[in-house]
């Protein structure tokens, strides 16, 4: 014993700090834990607005904005669309046919891809979905196909290294006012990139065929952009697949056309609003909590509210929105904040107690995605390429069946075509 | 009259780098001394008839001569191709003396200096369209350029020297050219193709930079090499602005020296400057967009287009003549509508019928119409109007204008296959590089594929360079042929690759394709893994990706020429000459861009700061240790802790205190230890079955 007391005394104090972190591991660990809980429910105190130069988006050069003519364009291809609604048979092909007229009518080079769906495809547990993951389910899947469109607009003076995917999910089949409305967004935004001259980047639009849901015809396009069946044996495009026979359908080929490597890639909603304000939803998480470049949400969300004016709602739990205790602690916070603020003016800590409610329930969200590991839609699928990805949901306060609400609505692809052309330009 | 003097800081002009120049001692002083300057005295009057007599070698020049010239040509897709062709020629220096009166002693200078056999340096900006803009006849074949800057050259030196003086020339042409083409220096960057390029015997380079961004301070010095600058004659259309609006932009500037000894009609140095512009004739803009309705061509005029007129010839250019170049697709869409009108017979392609017909109205008359003649087959020809601008002048400017009174649709020809590159593979670790290529149209009708052993096939020569830090496995090449998988002998009939040597030379492939003549595609795969760069090998903004040159895919079996009949007015127009020469039908492949791994490049920062920080520290203690007295310090402590051992006793009794209560909580914690593994299974068993429900419920 007396020796265990001399070489005790020789101990140094790092370890013996070690050793009484061990002795007392359970006190440690619930005080950490606090620490960290209390640390996540301080974040959104801390959080900063992040800075944009105003000189990397230079301002004013992607202003112009939708004109009238194209509100009337995108009206035709809506109308022409929904007539098709009224009757289901033969709507599928006869949608794509239109969607490929108006496509091309713009000058774009269309082609349509044709798919078999790999459904079932994510599984938590599931790391890393590589482009090859559920190739075995093809035979069971063979009977079923989708069509993709997809049209590009290369840029006039680009060189064509890169592209930015522009995506639509549209089901022909079952497709509401809802999905046409998005494409009809899309399209005014296509046809006015196809005139502006300052594009940097080609511009791929993918009208994704939903009806096996929106993630896989996204996920198949992309991995046949990326790993084509240059043999007949695997390849499924040749297939003579001419279902229409009008003059134009058959003019569109199969084969997939590429642009460059893609930049970026946005897909398009619109959901039916509640709110009483038009708002912008940004869905960010990809397959294993995976999240784009922090910089292409900065740049939509600092886009759509500074110049666009749009009210931007980052995917939220609402439950949260209306708890008690979310509000009570923003309030202690609040006037936590204003009580520094009265030691030293110079420290910005507090904020209203709404503020913190709402960033709270954006992080929580965010943190439960993360973790859940499922995408949030179908920009997941950009995510297995490296390309940054992101789903801006577009909702309204009124229903779309009033036409002049309709135009007022297209009218705000002119606002995101702003954001697109914000986008070509911080990836130049 | 001048003289010049300039600074030269490139390796050649400093004893290989050793004897730099400082700038920091700038400004320099330069003395003229011992030398006068005697101005040969020329007479007047005889120069201004020579100047006025038109299409008289200039005797003044000592042989040298210069003529300008400047073709359109209305494209499918309501655009506007301007082609300036400027060509000069000055006998060689060794005959007449070391001063030229047109030609640029710039590069008379060049050529003397690096031995310089053939050269062609273009610069480019944007993609030439082939599926639009067509890829068969010779204009494109010659000024489809790819994407940045393409220098090429052929010494006439001993091989173990070529590298040295491409070195060299690399540097001067960055120097006159503002430019980075001194970038091309480094032996990563170019390659020595042997067997697809050009016949060469080595002494060729190759070497492109696929990023290089070109702009006006490249145009400027190009002009300069003019005689009349852009002041004077067809160069003063240049408005930079409407040139660099245009959708398509390569300057190119080729060089051909012949040896002195040979006495040959055209033996001296040969400057061919050349830029290609498409432009959009602004009419377009305030018309109706959409083109469903509206696919009448927009009417255009060299004003419209450029915003200036031609003010008369450059006075000392031996011709200057514009052309307006109605291409064989465009030609055969009007007489099947003549035909269908039946206005006119077949055959009124005169200059008086055709120039104001009911397609179309040109605003000038043609002096001069060259039909293309085809001998092969009577399929519908390209016909070209010449214009001289030699009657106009200041007061009364040339001006050329275009005016389509109905709808046409036509397609350029096309090569006959379409070639595309593009990657395959996804992730940071390997990838592959695939080249497609497919047949068009045009390629049906033309029989001129070779023959050989009773089988029909066409030749198709593919040049690719490969960066070394892209490490292409040659051996995974794989060939499909109209989709099916091919032996690599069967379609390939030679190839050469040389591998990359990391950070000393890029990879090359070259090969010559045999493909059956019905094949409708042919698709070549390279799979390739992607390297690592040093920190500072890492080019700006090196997240966008890195660039693989163009790959350049030649049809030797085709040739891209133009048949004229015989005319001698034909030989005194450079372009259409070169129009007329033989030359192989090449197209280039787009600039592919390859992400690879990039460090966070405030990485480096960070470890300074750490290592600095550790360094600091580890200094420190070190010095504590050195400068420590070690009996000294224990005789302090021991007197120490006999004065305060009350303190450090209670300290010690408490930390033993709690050692000893450990002990006594070891083996019960110990003992059950079955029953925290069967908490540990509860506790996972549990997970799982909320994980499950949670699947089933909202999953």
């Amino acid at each position: 014993m007396a020796e265990t007391e001399v070489s005790k005394k020789r101990k140094r104090p790092i370890v013996r700090l070690a050793v009484l972190l061990l002795s007392h591991s359970v006190l440690v660990s619930v005080i950490c834990c606090t620490a960290g809980v209390f640390g996540l429910l301080l974040l959104p105190v801390l959080a900063k607005n992040t800075y944009i130069s105003e000189n990397a988006l230079m301002p004013g050069s992607a202003s112009s904005m939708l004109s009238n003519q194209e509100v009337s364009e995108a009206n035709k291809l809506i109308k022409e669309l929904n007539n098709l609604h009224s009757n289901p048979l033969g709507a599928t092909t006869e949608s794509h046919g239109i969607i490929a007229k108006y496509m091309s009518n713009l000058g774009a080079q269309v082609n349509n891809h044709k798919f078999h769906p790999q459904l079932n495809q994510f599984h938590p547990l599931h790391f890393f979905s590589g482009p090859d993951s559920g190739v075995m389910q093809e035979n069971s899947t063979r009977s079923l196909y989708g069509i993709n469109t997809v049209g590009i607009i290369r840029a006039p003076r680009g060189d064509g290294k890169e592209a930015i995917v522009l995506v639509t999910p549209y089901n022909a089949v079952k497709g509401g006012v809802r999905e046409t409305l998005s494409l009809g967004i899309a399209y005014s935004v296509f046809s006015l990139l196809t005139r502006v001259t300052w594009l940097a980047k080609d511009i791929i639009w993918l009208v994704a065929d939903s009806q096996y849901g929106e993630y896989a015809p996204v996920a198949a396009w992309l991995r046949d952009y990326h790993t084509p069946a240059f043999s007949n044996l695997d390849s499924l495009n040749t297939e003579t697949c001419h279902v229409g026979n009008n003059n134009f359908e058959s003019k569109i080929s199969y084969g997939i056309r590429r642009s460059g490597t893609m930049a970026a890639a946005l897909v398009l909603g619109v959901a039916y609003g509640n709110e009483n304000e038009d708002t912008l939803g940004i869905y960010a998480e990809a397959s294993n909590g995976q999240m784009p470049n922090l910089d292409l949400i900065n740049i939509v969300h600092y886009l759509a509210v500074h110049r666009q004016g749009l009210r931007v709602k980052v995917e939220q739990f609402h439950w949260l929105l209306n708890s008690k205790w979310v509000k009570s602690l923003g309030e202690v916070f609040e006037s936590l904040g204003k009580m520094v603020k009265t030691l030293n003016p110079d420290w910005k800590l507090g904020i209203s107690a709404a503020d913190y409610v709402e960033g709270a329930a954006t992080l929580a969200s965010s943190l439960y995605h993360q973790a859940l590991g499922v995408p949030t839609g179908p920009h997941g699928a950009f995510r297995d390429y490296q390309v940054d990805a992101i789903t801006l949901e577009f909702s309204l306060r009124i229903s779309f069946d009033r036409l002049d609400r309709r135009n007022d609505f297209l009218l705000h692809g002119g606002r995101i075509n702003g954001l697109l052309g914000g986008i070509t330009l911080f990836h130049f | 009259m001048q003289i010049e003097a300039s600074l030269w800081n490139a390796s050649w002009a400093t004893d290989g780098g050793r004897m730099q120049i400082s700038l920091s001692y700038a400004p320099f002083e330069a003395r003229y001394r011992g030398f006068d300057v005697a101005r040969c005295s020329v007479d007047k009057s005889s120069d201004m008839n020579q100047f006025s007599s038109s299409g008289s070698v200039l005797k003044q020049g000592g042989g040298e001569e210069f003529s300008e010239e400047l073709l359109l040509k209305p494209f499918p897709d309501r655009k506007v191709l301007a082609h300036f062709h400027f060509q000069s020629r000055a006998p060689h220096s060794s005959s007449h003396g070391r001063h030229h009166h047109l030609f640029p002693k710039a590069i008379a200078q060049l050529v003397k200096k690096f031995r310089v056999k053939e050269m062609e340096l273009s610069f480019t900006q944007g993609r030439w369209r082939y599926e639009q803009w067509g890829g068969f006849d010779p204009l494109s074949s010659n000024n489809a350029k790819p994407p940045g800057v393409e220098l090429w050259a052929v010494f006439d030196v001993p091989q173990s020297l070529v590298d040295v003086y491409w070195r060299n020339l690399t540097h001067t042409l960055s120097g006159l050219f503002c430019a980075s083409i001194n970038f091309l220096e480094s032996s990563t960057t170019y390659s020595a193709p042997e067997l697809t390029f050009k016949p060469s015997f080595g002494n060729l380079r190759y070497g492109t930079l696929p990023r290089e961004a070109v702009c006006t301070e490249n145009l400027t010095p190009w002009l300069k090499l003019l005689p009349c600058r852009d002041k004077a004659g067809l160069s003063a259309l240049m408005d930079r602005p409407s040139i660099y609006r245009g959708f398509y932009h390569s300057q190119r500037l080729r060089l051909t020296s012949s040896e002195s000894g040979s006495d040959e009609v055209d033996s001296g140095i040969g400057l061919e400057q050349t830029l290609t512009v498409v432009l959009q004739p602004s009419s377009w803009r305030t018309g109706k967009t959409y083109s469903v309705e509206t696919n009448i061509q927009p009417s255009w005029s060299i004003s419209s287009i450029f915003g200036r007129n031609i003010p008369g010839k450059c006075v000392i250019a031996k011709s200057s003549n514009v052309y307006l170049h109605l291409d064989n697709g465009l030609v055969g869409e009007l007489k099947n509508l003549e035909r269908e009108n039946a206005k006119y017979v077949a055959n009124t392609f005169e200059s008086e019928g055709f120039q104001s017909n009911h397609a179309f109205k040109i605003s000038v008359t043609p002096d001069k119409v060259f039909e293309e003649v085809d001998y092969l087959h009577g399929k519908s020809t390209s016909v070209i109007y010449g214009f001289s601008v030699e009657k106009y002048s200041d007061s009364q400017p040339f001006d050329l204008g275009l005016t389509w009174k109905i709808p046409v649709v036509w397609s350029c020809q096309q090569a006959p296959l379409h070639a595309s590159r593009f990657l395959m593979g996804s992730g940071n670790e390997r990838g592959a590089i695939a080249i497609s290529l497919e047949s068009t149209e045009s390629s049906e009708g033309l029989p001129t594929s070779h023959i050989i052993d009773g089988r029909c096939e066409l030749r198709v020569d593919i040049f690719q360079v490969v960066p070394w830090y892209i490490k292409v496995y040659f051996h995974t090449l794989q060939v499909f042929v109209d989709k099916q998988p091919r032996a690599m002998a069967d379609v390939v009939d030679k190839i050469r690759v040389s591998p990359s040597k990391d950070k000393v030379s890029p990879g090359v492939m070259e090969m010559i394709l045999k493909l059956p003549c019905g094949s409708k595609s042919a698709a070549f795969s390279l799979e390739f893994d992607k390297g690592f760069l040093h920190i500072d090998e890492y080019p700006p903004d090196a997240n966008q990706g890195f660039d693989i040159p163009s790959a350049l895919i030649s049809f030797p079996s085709f040739n891209a020429r133009m048949n004229f009949s015989e005319d001698e007015f034909l030989n005194n127009s450079p372009i259409l000459s070169k129009f007329q020469e033989t030359s192989p039908v090449l197209s280039y492949t787009e600039v592919l861009l390859i992400p690879l791994t990039t460090p966070d490049f405030s990485m480096p920062y960070n470890v300074i700061t750490i290592t600095c920080t550790v360094f600091a520290l580890y200094f420190g203690s070190l010095l504590n240790v050195l400068r420590r007295r070690v009996d000294e310090e224990e005789r302090i402590l021991r007197s120490r802790a006999g004065r305060k051992a009350g303190w450090i006793s209670q300290l010690l009794s408490r930390l033993s205190a709690k050692l000893r209560g450990r002990p006594q909580e070891q083996p019960t914690s110990s003992l059950p230890y079955s029953f925290i593994s069967f908490r540990l299974v509860l506790k996972i068993l549990l997970v799982a079955s909320i994980a499950v429900t949670w699947q089933y419920y909202f999953g």
